[in-house]
């Protein structure tokens, strides 16, 4: 790989050198009376990366600020690697989702991998086991041959990266729309448990204490990536595939053993992973939670490539790479577990007392900078926002009146889009049941993952339905979670917390921006009223291709506790005989629907509304009846609207069908997306009680054995069709659209 | 009866093959790191699945050149049980305890889902709680799990009874559906589907657990025997 060219202090502030490194004129600025001097080349990088947005949150911080945190289940709130929720028996739920967006539009294979790697690190970093990862996708259309090849490699990452380590995929989901046709999102969440006795954190505590280094060698890949995650992509993007990292799962492996073996050895006393800016961020922040400072010899490192320089060694972002401080005098016993399975653990440096990021190499002083400045100090801004025209224009319409005159037809061309089509072609790909602990795999609202040794589960889900934010950013980011509390509840779990992936277009942008701002007020109203603080987060901006911002998409990710592996829920209908109720009464909703894009081609008017007291009380309500044994399946509406719900209840299940009836209008009742509804199946004995705890609860058929969907709406029958023949066509839809050449 | 599972790196079904043994079947079962390399004092020996050492070069490749599968073999002449799972499988093949390869699923991809199996022999240690042509639902977990051999090795196979487990719908293109194989003597069997990952019916399916009650009621005859 090519070296860096470096250029004097000088020379940087006079030919701008800083601007390539992403740092405004005014950052430069500050930067320069911060040091009292100019700072070098290595310093001006070390300072790039960490106030860039990704490392530094420094456009997001005043919108992050407004999320509600606490709760009494919140043991680690944001700020440290991952967020911590109590599941009882001192064990807590450890979990945060990250986004590798830039990397996988450019390099998939290895974005999407070493995306999966940095998440799972994150869990371990916090000294807990890996127990489930979730990914959440989003992608252009897939008749354009280069989103075809995005989703395949994609795919293919989390599959060769999330398999080799052992961690299961358990979920996830994956949207298309022309929005992410050149900047596609992957954003990977990895849940872990821990024994709250066992949490660690990220600090360099105690002066003279040992930095151990540890893991793979440092090479000249990933230079930048998070400058990179902060910029637009531009037809230049291409030449930035050597930003992008190198996986090595077998590494990481063997990091996460010996790792947790060696949080039970008390000589530890901090550790984090180096993530984005690598070195950088992981030793100056270490230094600055523990209002300590850190020195380091450039020299130890270890290094993959010859002749690099500091610059080098400290923006790589090097894969499976991890920062220990141990206790002064103890380091044979740490360097003693990660020998036991080849892995390196060197010493590079000491804490200090003096607050400075002080590093040497060569016998020289190349870097001093006091690490508040660096993890602390960062520049904050806050930018203007403006009401873009499209929504004014969008609330001022009539709402959408779709007309639909073959609603048979219509179920058949909705199940076979891609974004509510069958995703078994992707997850059939990921490992699922590692660890053996998965009960509900892939295919059903929410993964459930038992808890071994106890009577309890945990339920997880990831959501975001970005064309509802599209229209109305405020109401769409309180649907993003309250639908996944919704597939939460319909598992049979108490929603407990989230984690936020925030993806939004540049920021500078005023309209953007906006969308940013309401996007976040309204998932933290959502959050409150839910009770579901947010414990952890991650925010990618500059989501943007050919000067087009992605739709807004900050995904939700939570997770929720079963209480007992007794109440665990599936979205499967039963047996034959069962009663299917639904919950809910249902509106013409068709803002941002399904039917609105294959109708229209494009979304408009006003997204469906949510109010969220109703949204709790029905969840809650419908968790009381599955924990009384009352509910056979529950299946929350969403895409695509009862119909596809409906329907969908019935896949993968022996020969059995449905009959129903309804009342009202037919287009209305099979495919508006009105929210807060679920489709739930219950023995017959069972009808009075069901509808007694859930008073929106109302009896509209029954399940059958005769593996045919029928719906009578007023006195005409609308559907009757085979469930195989509907299952064919939702199954064979992603696969036939990859094959297709378009 | 005592278990030991060996523990390459990059083994990651170790703990569920651990559990399957402990906890599902109720039996003592350590975790045997490969350096230690000892494997005498064991009643049954599983090799878990997994990725070793990344499945760089071929898959269970280098694993088959560590110092532990000497014992191995020992304990195999010996006559002890030795079961190896999907990467496990793979070592057995690559060490030559086993014929034939395990080489890339025909449609050159990974899956991750339950099958049905077919129980063709059920007279060996590890199957003898099954019926005959009992059809089993085990998941399966591999990308290269097609196995192969020369049409000679195939009907030695079939001629002495060898083949154990086959596919009622073949999901990876392995000749003659074959997902389980035993050895000749019949104490060494490699399979690519993961009976520790059905061994409880909340995980979907418990029909593998009848492999680790066969091994159990097999070792307790034998046991009454030589006593």
């Amino acid at each position: 790989m090519q070296q860096t060219r470096e250029v004097s202090p000088e020379m940087i502030e006079i030919e701008k050198h800083y601007r390539e490194m992403g740092l405004t004129d005014e950052e430069y600025q500050s930067i320069k009376r911060i040091l009292g001097r100019h700072p070098n080349f290595t310093e001006t990088g070390i300072f790039s990366v960490m106030w860039s947005e990704h490392c530094s949150y420094k456009t997001s911080k005043p919108l992050l600020k407004k999320f509600p945190t606490e709760g009494p289940q919140v043991i680690q709130g944001p700020g440290e690697g991952a967020g911590i929720v109590d599941i009882g028996d001192n064990q807590g739920v450890v979990f945060k989702i990250e986004s590798h967006n830039h990397p996988s539009a450019v390099e998939p294979y290895q974005g999407a991998a070493t995306g999966v790697g940095g998440i799972i690190r994150d869990i371990f970093s916090m000294g807990a086991r890996p127990i489930a990862s979730l990914n959440s996708l989003r992608f252009g259309s897939l008749n354009n041959p280069r989103v075809k090849y995005l989703f395949d490699e994609v795919v293919h990452g989390i599959s060769g990266y999330g398999n080799c380590v052992g961690v299961p995929t358990v979920g996830g989901e994956i949207q298309f729309d022309d929005s992410y046709e050149g900047n596609p999102l992957v954003n990977a969440m990895a849940v872990g448990l821990i024994d709250k006795k066992d949490i660690q954190q990220g600090v360099a505590k105690g002066l003279g204490n040992t930095v151990l280094y540890v893991g793979s060698k440092t090479g000249r890949d990933g230079i930048h990536g998070a400058t990179f995650a902060s910029e637009d992509l531009t037809e230049d993007s291409e030449s930035r595939r050597s930003n992008v990292q190198v996986g090595d799962p077998f590494m990481e492996k063997l990091l996460i053993e010996a790792c947790l073996e060696a949080i039970h050895c008390d000589a530890l006393v901090g550790m984090q992973d180096m993530g984005a800016a690598g070195l950088t961020s992981s030793a100056s922040e270490m230094a600055s939670k523990a209002g300590m400072g850190m020195e380091m010899n450039l020299d130890l490192i270890p290094q993959r490539e010859q002749n690099m320089s500091a610059y080098e060694m400290m923006l790589s972002e090097s894969q499976e790479r991890m920062l220990l401080v141990v206790e002064k005098g103890r380091e044979q016993e740490i360097v003693d577990i990660f020998k036991k399975y080849s892995l390196e653990a060197v010493n590079v440096g000491h804490v200090t007392d003096d607050k400075q990021f002080r590093l040497f190499h060569k016998g020289e002083v190349v870097c001093e900078i006091p690490v508040d400045a660096l993890a602390e100090d960062a520049p904050v801004y806050n930018k203007p926002s403006k009401v873009p025209a499209y929504y004014e224009e969008f609330q001022q319409m009539s709402p959408y009146a779709p007309v639909v005159t073959d609603h048979q037809g219509t179920l058949k061309r909705l199940l076979q889009q891609p974004t509510i089509a069958s995703k078994e072609y992707v997850y059939d790909q990921y490992d699922s049941m590692v660890q053996a602990n998965t009960v509900v795999s892939p295919g059903s609202d929410a993964a459930v993952v038992r808890i071994r040794d106890y009577d309890k589960a945990i339920a997880m889900t990831t959501d975001c339905n970005s064309r509802y934010l599209y229209l109305d950013p405020f109401v769409g980011g309180k649907i993003a979670v309250s639908e996944a509390a919704r597939n939460i509840y319909a598992s049979g779990a108490k929603p407990l917390a989230i984690t936020d992936g925030l993806n939004f277009g540049n920021p500078d942008k005023p309209e953007n921006f906006w969308q940013m701002e309401q996007a976040v007020d309204g998932m933290s109203v959502a959050c409150l009223a839910l009770d579901t603080p947010v414990i952890s987060g991650n925010v990618s901006l500059y989501n943007e291709s050919n000067n087009q911002a992605i739709f807004p998409t900050p995904i939700v990710g939570m997770v929720g506790l079963i209480r007992s592996t007794k109440y665990i829920t599936t979205q499967h209908m039963k047996q034959a005989g069962d009663v299917i109720l639904v919950i809910g009464e249902t509106k013409a909703e068709f803002g941002g629907s399904e039917l609105q894009n294959i109708l229209e081609g494009k979304y408009f008017g006003q997204s469906p509304a949510v109010d969220l007291a109703v949204e709790r009380q029905r969840g809650d309500q419908l968790l009381e009846a599955i924990e009384q044994g009352l509910i056979q399946s529950a299946h929350d509406v969403s895409e695509g609207g009862f119909a596809v719900a409906l329907a969908e209840t019935l896949f993968n299940q022996e020969s059995l069908g449905a009959k129903v009836h309804l009342e009202g209008d037919a287009t209305s009742l099979l495919f508006s997306e009105t929210q807060s509804r679920y489709v739930v199946s219950v023995k017959e004995e069972d009808v009075s009680a069901v509808t007694s705890l859930i008073p929106d609860a109302q009896v509209i058929g029954h399940v059958t054995d005769d593996s045919q969907l029928v719906v009578t709406i007023n006195n005409d029958v609308i559907i009757d069709e085979s469930v195989d023949t509907l299952e064919t066509l939702w199954k064979g839809a992603i696969p036939c659209l990859l094959k297709s050449k378009a | 009866m005592k278990f030991a599972v060996i523990v390459f790196p990059g083994s990651n079904c170790d703990r569920d093959m651990y559990h399957a043994a402990k906890d599902a079947l109720g039996a003592e079962a350590e975790l045997v790191w490969y350096q230690d390399a000892k494997l005498e004092g064991y009643d049954a020996i599983l090799i878990p699945g997994g990725f070793s050492y990344g499945d760089y070069l071929r898959c269970g490749a280098i694993a088959s050149t560590s110092e532990i599968v000497t014992s191995l073999r020992r304990e195999a002449e010996k006559g002890t049980p030795i079961l190896g799972v999907c990467n496990g499988f793979q070592i057995l093949v690559e060490s030559g305890l086993l014929p034939g390869a395990l080489i890339r699923n025909d449609q050159l991809k990974f899956i991750c889902h339950f099958e049905d199996l077919i129980v063709k022999n059920n007279e060996t240690l590890f199957t003898t709680d099954y019926d005959k042509d009992e059809v089993i639902k085990i998941p399966v977990a591999h990308g290269e799990g097609n196995y192969y051999c020369d049409d000679t090795t195939l009907s030695e196979l079939k001629a002495n009874n060898q083949i154990v487990f086959t596919y009622k719908n073949n999901p990876n293109g392995s000749v003659s559906d074959i997902a389980g194989i035993v050895n000749k003597k019949g104490n060494v069997l490699g399979m690519m589907p993961h009976p520790e990952r059905a061994a409880e019916a909340l995980l979907g399916s418990d029909d593998g657990l009848k492999m680790f009650t066969s091994m159990l009621k097999n070792w307790r005859d034998q046991y009454a025997t030589n006593a």
